[in-house]
């Protein structure tokens, strides 16, 4: 099994921290993972993106044209990723600011209204996991048990109070989860 | 079974320093590899194992700090991007040809100038043919992996104190920025001042000592033929290099029609587009050099006699291919796809342009 | 008739002046009237009394003492141009037991390699600087240094430095003073026997306190250079006294240790 996703959004969605934690996960399981960042300026309140590749294999390219998941967060991703999404692969979005909705109809679509769920809560921070979560669902690519062991792995000691938090957010989005098509 | 971590390179290059004895690191910070000395910091290895960290005033500062650690007979690196790199190819001369051992790394960015901060393998000439002026070359070894960011930096020390000359680990934005799992080293500890005088005491500039001349760490000769004679034995060490520390690797060689040459992030880029090409029926290997100095030319011009083309791919406008094609001396096509500026190739990329220039040429 | 022997000629009882066993017997290269191989005498008579050969390691310019190694004997390093404080500096921190001095002109230290000058002081790396200030570039055949005063002729300021061309003179050393890092600043010279005496006191603190660990030692010397000034030595030495010693004025310019800066410490910033 070799799972290619990109997750892409605006800075400071914890769009990194995501998709270090999904690479986590897998090690968790004995997976080979690599995790390859947008860097630099991008960091800086712009769009962050990041490849992260599963894969019970050596993996060879860390950096892809074409991805078996796409999960995106904001228009400018949409617009970038859409396209770049295998035949038969999925794309994951939050709606909250989509203005133009995917149009592909060779790919499974998936909406997670993540955004609005963590204002609710008035926890803008589980916004990613709760996204996570749905992810999840929608491909369950690693166990739940190892999501948790891999947060404890990529949280430092001091915040691993917040770990209870996460797999909350991470059960919210699962739940949430819709099936466009 | 050493220890299991998911990291990125810059900080692996900074944790396998500590590990593997390094006594101290100079740097200055530049994008995209200030990680290593972030790292570094942070881990406060002076208290662990006595390694010095010292952020200088520029690079050219810190090379030359190298210069002095390097005198002493101990384990010193660097790390810097490109531009960084130009302004330590001084320092780095001046190592060659005091015959100084030292591990500088280059996490390469778009170039030329100030260029761009995104990944590149632009400065492949600098680093093979020397960078800096006069008849010198630097060992240097390219890394693919996060595992090969660890294991390098031990072996650029050992390669380096073996020949005496500065070693290069050359690497690119990607696989510093990018996390992957490594399987840290084993601690290795420092060096004693005992074991430097025992492992280096014959060269260094420990001290001057009762019963040897004075160690004078120069490459100042003023009379034209003792710095001929000085220049002859640092081509029989690149000679004996070249015939020692060739590294490699080969993927799907065997039955190959067509290789990939690729070194570094290229070189993964390039194994998917291998995998795809395969899919697709092509017989096409992956031919990756280790060591980008010493280049592994007699290898490649072995198999020049059985494949139909090679094509170099590099995030440049074609450097590498200059070596293929020495290597290759004519017997068969050799051809280059790369993009520039801090511009990642993709497979799919790699895929036409092999389709393109020579499976379909 | 025997031949004689250096002995029967320099006997014990007659014996007023031998030169310290640190230096070696290579001939010096430098012109009669420089100010150099008095610096080079200073220094090894400093290491022999200390006695310290084998604790002490130089780093060596480019400059006319650019050979300064085949002078004095002891491990030496050759920095690139400009870049002894940071050689000096590399070297010590891996080796902080060792003395490491290094030994610049007025281009290496002033010019070229004002950085790593500055930023060696300024960090109180634990070193010896010694600089040869004799305004201007000797080796390279009278150019004008940093130091050069204004008015002064030189190769490349041929009709005088002209501070609307070529800036002004600089006082590095009084920029340095004000450095925290520096334990000990002061500007010698060597042009008279007690001059010579004073600079000698002044290199042997400077050693004596970076075995202390309390911050940079730097000296200049104010020195004369008869070749590259185009006047002989004892010219030179009057031209110094009334043209340079104003500008550069004698005397400890800092002594005592690096700062605490407690005063100016601040908190860490909080989220």
């Amino acid at each position: 099994m070799t799972e290619e996703i990109i997750i892409a959004g605006f800075g400071g969605q914890g769009v990194l921290s995501m998709g270090k934690i999904l690479a986590y996960s897998g090690i968790m399981q004995d997976q080979e993972v690599s995790w390859f960042p947008s860097y630099g300026p991008e960091m800086r309140g712009g769009t962050a993106n990041v490849t992260v590749i599963l894969s019970d294999d050596r993996i060879s390219s860390p950096v892809l044209n074409l991805y078996d998941t796409a999960i995106i967060l904001n228009q400018q991703s949409l617009d970038k990723f859409e396209s770049k999404v295998k035949p038969g692969g999925t794309l994951l979005y939050d709606p909250n600011g989509i203005i133009k909705e995917p149009a592909r109809t060779d790919i499974k679509i998936y909406k997670i209204d993540a955004t609005q769920m963590a204002a609710e809560k008035g926890q803008p921070k589980i916004f990613n996991m709760i996204v996570l979560g749905a992810f999840l669902k929608a491909k369950p690519i690693v166990k739940m048990e190892n999501v948790k062991k891999g947060l404890e792995k990529s949280l430092p000691e001091r915040h691993h109070k917040l770990i209870p938090m996460n797999l909350a957010a991470l059960e919210m989005g699962e739940e949430a989860l819709v099936e466009v098509q | 079974m050493g220890e299991l971590r998911l990291m990125k390179g810059n900080e692996v290059i900074a944790e396998a320093a500590i590990r593997c004895g390094c006594d101290a690191y100079f740097g200055y910070p530049i994008t995209p590899q200030s990680e290593v000395m972030e790292t570094l910091m942070a881990r406060m290895p002076w208290e662990e194992t006595g390694m010095v960290v010292l952020q200088a005033e520029s690079e050219v500062a810190a090379i030359n700090m190298m210069y002095g650690g390097a005198s002493a007979g101990r384990k010193v690196m660097t790390s810097s991007s490109s531009p960084g790199i130009s302004l330590m190819s001084e320092g780095i001369s001046y190592m060659a040809g005091a015959e100084l051992p030292g591990v500088v790394v280059n996490v390469q960015r778009g170039g030329p100038g100030l260029g761009t901060i995104q990944p590149s393998q632009a400065d492949y000439l600098q680093a093979t043919k020397g960078g800096g002026h006069g008849d010198y070359r630097l060992i240097v070894l390219a890394p693919s992996s996060v595992q090969e960011m660890n294991d390098f930096v031990d072996l650029a020390f050992e390669l380096s104190f073996k020949y005496r000359n500065p070693a290069m680990i050359l690497t690119d934005g990607v696989i510093g920025q990018m996390m992957e799992k490594v399987e840290l080293s084993d601690f290795k500890p420092r060096w004693t001042d005992e074991e430097v005088e025992r492992l280096n005491g014959s060269w260094a500039a420990t001290g001057k000592k009762p019963n040897r001349e004075r160690a004078i760490k120069t490459s100042l000769e003023l009379v034209a033929e003792k710095q001929e004679i000085i220049n002859q034995g640092f081509q029989a060490k690149y000679k004996k290099m070249q015939e020692e520390e060739v590294r490699y690797e080969m993927i799907h060689c065997d039955d190959a029609e067509y290789i990939i040459v690729a070194f570094g992030v290229s070189a993964r880029i390039s194994q998917k587009a291998v995998d795809l090409l395969r899919e697709q029926g092509h017989k096409v290997g992956l031919f990756r050099p280790i060591t980008l100095y010493p280049f592994p030319s007699k290898i490649i011009n072995q198999m020049a006699d059985k494949v139909k083309g090679f094509l170099s791919v590099e995030m440049n406008s074609g450097q590498m291919i200059e070596d293929i094609l020495l290597a290759v001396s004519g017997k068969t096509k050799v051809d280059h796809f790369g993009r520039m500026g801090g511009v990642i190739a993709t497979p799919g990329e790699v895929v036409d342009a092999m389709l393109t220039k020579l499976i379909g040429g | 008739m025997a031949e004689l022997q250096l002995a029967d000629i320099i006997k014990p009882e007659n014996k007023v002046y031998g030169k310290s066993k640190i230096m070696t017997d290579t001939p010096l290269h430098y012109c009669y009237g420089c100010s150099h191989g008095v610096v080079h005498k200073l220094i090894a008579e400093v290491i022999e009394e200390l006695d310290i050969q084998e604790e002490t390691v130089g780093v060596a310019p480019v400059g006319c003492s650019v050979m300064m190694y085949n002078y004095i004997d002891i491990d030496w390093m050759e920095a690139a141009h400009g870049r002894a404080p940071a050689v000096a500096t590399g070297y010590k921190r891996v080796n902080p037991k060792k003395y490491v001095f290094s030994y610049q002109g007025d281009g290496d230290l002033a010019a070229i390699g004002t950085a790593e000058t500055m930023h060696a002081v300024n960090r109180g790396e634990n070193i010896v600087m010694i600089f040869i200030n004799n305004a201007t570039y000797g080796m390279t055949g009278g150019q004008m240094a940093p130091t050069t005063m204004v008015g002064q002729v030189t190769s490349t300021s041929p009709y005088g430095r002209n501070v609307d061309i070529n800036g002004y003179p600089l006082r590095i050393t009084e920029l340095l003073a004000m450095l925290p890092g520096a334990a000990y600043v002061t500007r010698q010279s060597v042009h008279t026997p007690a001059n010579v005496r004073k600079c000698k006191k002044a290199i042997r603190k400077a050693f004596e306190n970076s075995a202390k660990n309390i911050g940079t030692s730097f000296i200049e010397v104010v020195s004369t250079c008869n070749s590259g000034w185009k006047i002989d030595p004892v010219a030179a030495n009057q031209w110094m006294e009334e043209n340079m010693f104003p500008f550069y004025p004698l005397g400890d310019l800092k002594d005592g240790e690096r700062d605490s800066f407690e005063q100016f410490s601040v908190q860490k910033l909080k989220k």
